[in-house]
């Protein structure tokens, strides 16, 4: 009970000295937003910055929480204690969640930090309590922060922007050379894992993906110092975990020794000022629609005495005009 | 734009829930509806799956800032394992209520209250019934 009213401030410092309740207090502050999530995210400020943050992505059911529990036990193997953000989707009807992640997670719940997170309406693979909740375990000392994305499909590339290593992670049967090809999740990728390699199909999967990154060659979209790994694995044994983990330690070092890392820490700063924006302007927006003037202006497009285009910049016009007050 | 930041999410955030099995009991079709339940109610629920024991479940709930915990039991076992599942959590610190559902039979409610377990739904509990006591004992820890 004390825990549910104490100050972000003496959270802060209990979750520095090792809290683990304390942690798990300041990521619901984080995920709720407001004046209390503001004062985590200069509290923790401070202290972030060490932790590699690691973003596991790849469609539903691609063994991506699988995965994540076996890299979280090779880690611990390696001494290091880790945090997970484990998102899911919440309802677009009635905002509810069913958070599963950790039941594949069983295994390791003890030792790392596992927090399952739900999108709560945000679309990208993401919840826009990423940033601030990677910040707090970044600050209090786990690393790396492991970010499991929903299952996604081609364009939530969210985890690129919140990640310093982005891991997609594919299955046997995913499509044919084109899929491979199209614009999307396979572009953003830092490391391939074909996972289920046992079943049929994982050698084309592997093909496709090969084939796909020698034309990232032939057109010049390559990084000349790295190229993305295409790892196999078969997370339920835990087959090839070894080696994504030594390739996640690889595309770390090349961050590191390209002045890469400063490109990408700079795009996820970008990222989390847009999103902040973004977030203000959908309030601004939504109250605006809700006023009477926005009705008038329904009323008058319905009676066809107004577009639809010129009712939208009356709206925007006044929006505008209401800002400089 | 401040306030926009502040106000808009605060007030909407779901009740989050730790749902799971303790022990031996792999009957799992109720806690799977009682799950959709909850979220159709807007909640967010943090499932565990089957065989935890205490300390799994405890850590489960400090990680994931819980305000609930509810555990489904079919195994005639909620004697014995409810009131060690309150003694982990009180060990723990844990100051959130704990909800027990499933098989349990009239005369062992009131021990199971006694005992410090927040609510007991009975098989045939409504759905409102489930939500509404999982609100109600939320609100008043």
């Amino acid at each position: 009970m004390s825990l549910r009213t104490s100050p972000p401030e003496d959270l802060v410092a209990r979750a520095l000295d090792g809290d683990r309740r304390a942690v798990g207090r300041l990521l619901t502050l984080v995920e709720r937003g407001g004046a209390d999530a503001e004062t985590v995210a200069s509290l923790t400020q401070p202290h972030a910055g060490r932790a590699h943050v690691v973003g596991i992505t790849g469609s539903p059911g691609a063994g991506k929480s699988t995965l994540v529990s076996q890299l979280v036990a090779g880690i611990v193997d390696n001494g290091t204690v880790p945090a997970v953000l484990a998102v899911d989707p919440s309802s677009p009807l009635t905002g509810g969640a069913i958070l599963g992640d950790r039941v594949r997670m069983a295994d390791v719940d003890g030792v790392a930090f596992i927090r399952s997170v739900a999108t709560r309406g945000h679309a990208g693979g993401l919840a826009l309590s990423i940033p601030g909740a990677t910040r707090v375990l970044d600050a209090v000392g786990y690393s790396p922060v492991i970010i499991e994305t929903v299952g996604v499909g081609q364009v939530e590339v969210d985890v690129t922007a919140a990640a310093d290593t982005t891991v997609v992670v594919v299955t046997p049967g995913m499509g044919d050379a084109v899929q491979a090809n199209k614009a999307g999740l396979l572009e953003v990728a830092d490391i391939f894992v074909v996972n289920k390699a046992d079943r049929p199909g994982a050698s084309d999967a592997r093909r496709d993906l090969e084939l796909m990154l020698e034309f990232s060659h032939v057109t010049g979209q390559e990084n000349e110092n790295y190229r993305p790994p295409i790892l196999m694995t078969n997370s339920l044994d835990g087959d090839g975990v070894a080696e994504v983990l030594s390739a996640i330690d690889t595309h770390r070092r090349f961050l590191d020794d390209s002045g890469e890392r400063a490109v990408r820490t700079r795009r996820r700063i970008r990222f989390e000022i847009e999103n902040r924006l973004a977030m203000a302007f959908d309030v601004t927006l939504a109250q605006r629609l809700a006023e009477p003037a926005t009705e008038a202006l329904i009323d008058r497009v319905a009676q066809g005495d107004l577009s639809v285009v010129d009712a939208a910049e009356q709206l925007r016009q006044m929006m505008l005009g209401s800002r400089e007050n | 734009m401040d306030d926009g930041l502040s106000s808009g999410t605060e007030a909407a955030a779901p009740i989050r829930v730790v749902l799971t099995k303790l022990g031996l009991d792999g009957h799992d079709r109720g806690i799977k509806v009682v799950a959709r339940i909850l979220r159709d109610a807007g909640m967010e629920v943090v499932y565990l799956g089957l065989r935890q024991t205490t300390d799994s479940i405890v850590a489960a709930a400090v990680q994931e800032d819980a305000d609930a915990i509810g555990l489904s039991m079919h195994n005639a076992g909620h004697m014995t394992l409810a009131p060690a599942m309150l003694k982990a959590m009180a060990e723990a610190e844990l100051e959130i209520p704990l909800v027990v559902g499933g098989i349990i039979p009239e005369d062992d409610v009131q021990s199971l209250s006694d005992a410090g377990v927040a609510v007991v739904l009975g098989p045939g509990a409504p759905s409102e019934e489930v939500v509404n006591s999982v609100r109600a004992a939320v609100a008043a820890a």
